[in-house]
């Protein structure tokens, strides 16, 4: 299982907390999927100062490690306060730094996300930086001190699955020892059980098991996958090739 | 005279539950620090849509069920019209359509100019004929005069007589613990250059829209759910996003004078379902969420068959007494 920053995570699925019918159907997909992390956004809910208390509350009843986000700030500024809030908030050195380039695509702005890693690991923070499969930009962030990529498969919400299987593969092969997240563009388990079979770590999930019509079976099915998808990876699964391979040898066999 | 009943709260579940425990014979009177129905209550602020089917898209079926009744209840107490609600969405997101038509069994695919002339850059959407909308201010004033015809005032301070019934919302924390706040934000504006017969819903993935007409040009927006108790005025941000959804939804909306903002926090319990919980010294109506014209209805109806023929409630009943 995945380990983020020395603590160890007892599953492969990180959940967010956001569009869920209703929080008790949300506490139930995280039953059904045993999901080890909640990621939770705090720019909206936190609009009251202490107003959001009794979400915070349910929240904290999962008995799960908290991920705390920067979803929506799209500037170096915003993501760094967000984040002091949110250690402030939530009580961890954990922050998920998103800094959007681009309101449409929701695209993580590489150049601001490296700034702003740089300054809230300085300042202590252990920064799960969401951004793209680019092996540069990801180099840079491990140099400024990440120690978890969350590459995108693609866009936030898009429901796309892995875009880039070349570059999600050569990422791996990068960074053999570093806990590498898919986040955010999956909307289906299999494209979960893929990039489990890529070798990554663990994936991020909102959108999918949110706006599915039954959240919580979502999750579930999600779950699985990704059991499936680990088990097939540490398998060392055969090869394609391109000429049939007959299971049972044709020379020799009796003839009818 | 001793009252049979005390009603706390003048939102729409006290006023619904004493209008219908009044026309059983039950004496009730209601207490309410504010004197009557107005802006410390969130049904103040409410849309007035009486959208069951809709709402289903997201909530459990029993909202469904139980909401399917509103209309009628509503319809011997306040001017209620029965239009239906159309369903469009933007072209890029015609899967949010689809997805929509697929879960809500009562959804039938429509054109939308068919039904509204002015929504001409829709092609393609989804009706539910059998729903319909009210005026919430318009209704609240209405349950309190005729309620105020009956003898019944509400006054703002007194002692308990009789059943007390909490119908005091998200303050009523104090002894609903499991009770939380959803705040929600709408605007009201002005524009005469676009006619709107039904209650519109544009489905967005970030920033879903719905615009209510309350004739005479006018068209309450609303309305955001975030998970906050905080009852502070409007944000820019969600001005930002109602506005400009409205502005996708028809153009000519730049042109709207805007008449009010306004925002509070519904009560909700964890699992978005109202309750009608029984305590030692009272009966708790709350948590009713975004449905409070939907389900008030519902509601009182139930409460008055608990209270006249001891009858509980086959849902949303729990006694903790």
């Amino acid at each position: 299982m995945p380990v983020f920053y020395g603590t160890d995570t007892a599953s492969r699925l990180m959940l967010g907390t956001a569009q869920y019918p209703s929080p008790t159907i949300l506490a139930d997909a995280f039953r059904r999927s045993k999901a080890g992390i909640a990621t939770v956004s705090l720019r909206r809910e936190a609009a009251g100062g202490q107003a959001g208390q009794e979400f915070w509350s349910l929240i904290k009843d999962l008995g799960v490690a908290l991920l705390p986000n920067t979803a929506g700030c799209y500037s170096v500024r915003e993501a760094v306060t967000t984040a002091h809030m949110a250690r402030e908030l939530f009580d961890t050195k954990w922050i998920k730094l998103e800094v959007i380039g681009h309101g449409d695509s929701l695209q993580p702005d590489p150049f601001a996300l490296v700034e702003a890693a740089k300054i809230l690991t300085d300042d202590g923070f252990e920064v799960f930086p969401y951004c793209t499969e680019d092996l540069i930009l990801c180099e840079k962030l491990v140099e400024v001190g990440c120690q978890v990529l969350m590459p995108w498969g693609a866009p936030i919400g898009t429901g796309l699955g892995l875009n880039n299987i070349y570059g999600l593969r050569s990422l791996r092969a990068h960074f053999r020892d570093m806990p590498l997240v898919i986040d955010a563009g999956l909307g289906l388990p299999s494209q979960a059980a893929h990039a489990m079979e890529l070798g990554y770590d663990a994936v991020l999930l909102n959108t999918a098991v949110a706006k599915a019509g039954d959240p919580a079976a979502m999750a579930e099915g999600f779950a699985h996958a990704l059991t499936a998808g680990r088990l097939a990876y540490d398998a060392d699964p055969m090869e394609p090739r391109d000429m049939a391979a007959p299971s049972t040898p044709v020379l020799g066999k009796a003839l009818l | 005279m001793t009252r049979d009943v005390t009603i706390l709260g003048a939102g729409v579940v006290g006023l619904c539950v004493a209008t219908e425990l009044m026309a059983r014979g039950v004496s009730v009177q209601i207490i309410d620090p504010k004197g009557g129905p107005g802006a410390q209550s969130c049904s103040w602020w409410a849309g007035g849509m009486l959208a069951p089917e809709c709402e289903g898209f997201t909530a459990e079926p029993e909202v469904v069920t139980q909401g399917r009744h509103a209309a009628d209840w509503w319809d011997q107490h306040t001017d209620v019209q029965r239009k239906g609600t159309l369903v469009v969405s933007l072209g890029r997101d015609r899967s949010d359509l689809a997805v929509f038509a697929r879960r809500v069994a009562a959804a039938a695919p429509v054109k939308p100019t068919e039904l509204e002339r002015d929504l001409t850059q829709f092609s393609e959407g989804v009706v539910v004929a059998d729903e319909a909308h009210l005026s919430p201010r318009q209704a609240l004033l209405d349950l309190q005069k005729s309620l105020s015809q009956k003898g019944v005032e509400v006054v703002t301070t007194g002692a308990v007589e009789g059943q007390l019934i909490d119908c005091r919302g998200l303050v009523a924390q104090d002894v609903l613990p499991d009770l939380r706040g959803v705040r929600g934000e709408m605007v009201v504006i002005s524009c005469t250059d676009i006619a709107l017969e039904r209650p519109v819903r544009l489905l967005h993935p970030r920033f879903p829209l719905y615009i209510v007409p309350r004739g005479d040009g006018v068209f309450m927006l609303g309305a955001t759910q975030i998970e906050s108790a905080s009852r502070g005025s409007v944000t820019l941000r969600s001005t930002v996003e109602l506005l400009n959804a409205a502005y996708a939804l028809h153009p000519a909306f730049a042109e709207a004078e805007v008449l009010e903002l306004g925002a509070d926090a519904r009560p909700a319990f964890a699992d978005n379902m109202p309750r009608i919980r029984k305590l030692t010294d009272r009966i708790c109506v709350n948590g009713l969420f975004r449905h409070g014209f939907l389900l008030s209805p519902a509601l009182a109806t139930k409460l008055a068959d608990l209270i006249t023929k001891r009858t509980e409630p086959e849902v949303w009943y729990e006694d903790f007494s």
